[in-house]
């Protein structure tokens, strides 16, 4: 039997990253079990011509489409949105395109403001400091005094707007709506051994400048000199509990399939707002029948996913093409809530550089602008590097219909069950999402653009997975408490987008990292009677 | 059913004995005298086609086998007039499918040299000598600053 730690963090991405580095000051022996493997920078598809090909093969976004041996397959046949994700040291930090903006100080307000869902039991205020911290840690680029948040520090300058940013700017400015730079976790400068941005352009299939903030450059090398331990290619399986009903450890396959046993004083999620209740769910016991930290039921529901809308036009003149971070700018414009839309909460938008000239040509034919024969040629021309639009994030309100179980049939490689969604959309998301295609088509218009093209919801783009382990303050309507420790299991930590209560409008990782540290300092002030 | 989750070894070039995907792949992408590239049936261009297939293979068998069947007696025995007939109804009825062999040709196409050269993209991959991207006018943020703070005081 592997010799007992004092933390077990299973999962070594986002949060559980920042969880390790930060628990690592106590000095206490900490492990981070990870199914994945480190990362290869000479590995990564823009080291290479088929630079293109390889983000719908070995880099694609979906693990169903990639299965490789990292990953476990995800039924998602009864979800119109598609699950995303990455294996490996750095999770989903290695495929983001670094985009990093924070939930808003109304996120955490959301039933006292507009009476739909639950407010957060902690609030940005309590946050903040993680927020900065992790900026550092992570080095995120943005430029100071964005009028869409309380002020916060800028680590480094932004990344560039480019003629992306410049084009669709100024046609915001003529439509007198907010936009900004984005917070990036991308090193526009030489930042604690990270070389600068070179705009490859390829942020989303890992950075092979090292530029971007992933984990496994960021927070891993700190905590390893700090003897945290990360063994990768270890997959779990299942918690272990003892007859006090703590947990004892979990059991875990390595890469040749050999299951061992990892005892532990505590234990720590951090797999993702799918990879946590699968887990869960699969520890269910005698002591624990619902499956594990589940006495309320909600272990697995509340699934939230951001709905997408994708706008893209073209433009005469020239535009960046697939060159530079493919998001430069964001506008919150629509980001609160207003009753005369018809629905409540809303949405930012990203907005996003031009395509290579595979992809180019891809959907150039998906949607019907690009002709097969001889005519293709000249198309092609007219929208190669001539490309430019936006994403719409949604906010996704909780809903408990909507969420994960066990697949009775489908496995991964070591037998253990796979993940299933079940999602819908509500008449809210759909609301929403036809406002922002109808709002950004106005922005593409005022901007010049021609050949619009719109997609709603966008359907592989399930990246952002959370809520279904809920924090709060009653036991009966969340599955941790609000410093992340479960309600049912004592030593059981969770601090992935699982403890999401409300999904905000924007991309979530700045936010998950920051509630991870939360909880870390957390753990280490309440560390005489963390268990109480 | 468990799912096999592998590391994909290389696998054998895509199987076209009947000329099906070499006859579809010129009539989606032709050589064009003008604009001084190769069509996608070249022969360098269509053997990167064939062996870079990857995770598409049995997605592109089934395409394929969708245009035979509406070709009735082999596709790549039909006049070329008749060829493009049968394409526009596939493409028309069956755009899933015609994705595939979109996806699987374009992949290779655009990466060959003389086609990136003709688009005007340097032939080298992104890395590691990166791109150059304009700055931009910060300047042009003045009307977002001048309207003061937006976000919502909980």
């Amino acid at each position: 039997m592997n010799e007992k730690v004092d933390v077990l963090i299973i999962g070594a991405g986002a949060s559980g990253a920042a969880m390790a580095w930060s628990l690592a000051d106590t000095r206490m022996r900490i492990l981070c079990l990870d199914q994945g493997d480190w990362q290869n920078t000479s590995d990564f598809p823009s080291n290479g011509r088929d630079w293109e090909a390889r983000l719908t093969e070995d880099f694609a976004l979906s693990p169903n489409r990639r299965r490789l041996s990292a990953d476990y397959p995800v039924n998602d046949d009864d979800s119109p949105i598609k699950i995303s994700n990455f294996n490996g040291v750095g999770g989903g930090t290695i495929l983001y395109a670094g985009h990093y903006p924070r939930l808003h100080p109304s996120d955490f307000r959301v039933r006292s403001l507009d009476g739909v869902a639950d407010d957060w039991p902690i609030d940005y205020e309590t946050l903040e400091p993680f927020f900065a911290l992790n900026d550092r840690m992570m080095g995120v680029a943005s430029l100071a005094g964005d009028p869409a948040y309380p002020e916060k520090d800028q680590v480094m300058g932004p990344i560039p707007l480019g003629r992306t940013g410049q084009v669709l700017g100024k046609a915001l400015n003529d439509l007198g709506w907010h936009w900004w730079p984005s917070d990036a976790a991308i090193a526009t400068r030489e930042y604690e051994g990270r070389a600068p941005c070179i705009n490859l352009g390829q942020c989303g299939s890992g950075c092979a400048q090292g530029a971007k903030g992933t984990t496994d450059l960021t927070y891993w090398p700190e905590a390893q000199r700090a003897r945290v331990e990360i063994r990768p290619r270890c997959r779990v399986s299942r918690i272990e509990t003892g007859p006090d009903g703590m947990a004892t450890g979990a059991h875990y396959f390595d890469a040749d399939g050999k299951e061992h046993f990892q005892p532990a004083e505590i234990v720590i999620l951090a797999c993702n707002g799918i990879g946590t209740p699968r887990l869960l769910l699969n520890s269910a016991s005698g002591r624990f029948p619902n499956g594990l930290a589940n006495s309320s039921g909600l272990v697995g529901r509340n699934l939230m996913l951001h709905p997408y809308a994708q706008i893209r036009g073209h433009f005469d003149q020239p535009m960046d093409g697939h060159r530079g971070s493919p998001i430069c700018i964001w506008s919150h414009e629509f980001y609160e809530t207003e009753a005369a839309r018809g629905f409540v909460r809303g949405y930012c938008y990203q907005f996003s550089r031009g395509m290579g000239p595979v992809r180019t040509a891809t959907t150039g034919m998906a949607d019907g602008l690009l002709p097969w024969g001889e005519d293709h040629h000249d198309a092609f021309r007219r929208l190669f590097g001539h490309s430019a639009g936006m994403l719409a994030i949604c906010e996704d309100l909780p809903e408990e219909h909507n969420r994960v179980t066990l697949d009775p049939d489908l496995k991964d490689a070591n037998g253990i069950p796979a993940p299933k969604i079940s999602y819908r959309l509500s008449e809210n998301s759909r609301l929403m999402l036809d406002h922002s295609v109808e709002r950004g088509v106005k922005i593409l218009k005022a901007a010049g653009a021609r050949d619009i093209t719109t997609r709603a919801p966008l359907p592989y783009a399930g990246w952002h997975l959370m809520g279904t382990a809920r924090m709060g303050t009653d036991p009966e309507r969340s599955v941790v408490n609000e410093w992340g420790r479960s309600h049912d299991v004592k030593n059981l930590f969770i601090v992935d987008g699982s403890v999401f209560v409300t999904s905000g409008g924007v991309n979530p990782t700045s936010t998950i990292q920051a509630v991870a540290l939360y909880v870390a300092d957390q753990i280490k002030t309440r560390l005489y009677e963390l268990f109480d | 059913m468990t799912q096999t989750m592998t590391d994909q070894a290389e696998t054998p070039p895509f199987d076209d004995n009947d000329g099906t995907l070499l006859a579809i792949v010129g009539h989606m992408i032709p050589a064009s005298a003008r604009h001084g590239v190769p069509g996608a049936d070249d022969p360098a261009i269509y053997a990167d086609i064939l062996r870079s297939v990857g995770r598409d293979r049995q997605a592109l068998a089934e395409a394929l086998a969708a245009v035979e069947t509406r070709a009735g007696a082999g596709f790549a025995a039909l006049s070329r007039a008749e060829q493009a007939a049968v394409l526009q109804e596939f493409r028309a009825d069956e755009p899933a499918l015609a994705s595939v062999i979109e996806a699987v040709t374009a992949r290779c196409y655009y990466r060959d040299d003389r086609v990136m050269a003709s688009i005007g993209i340097e032939v080298r991959p992104p890395f590691p000598e990166g791109y150059a991207v304009e700055e931009g006018d910060l300047s042009l943020l003045d009307p977002v600053r001048a309207r003061g703070p937006i976000w919502r005081a909980p």
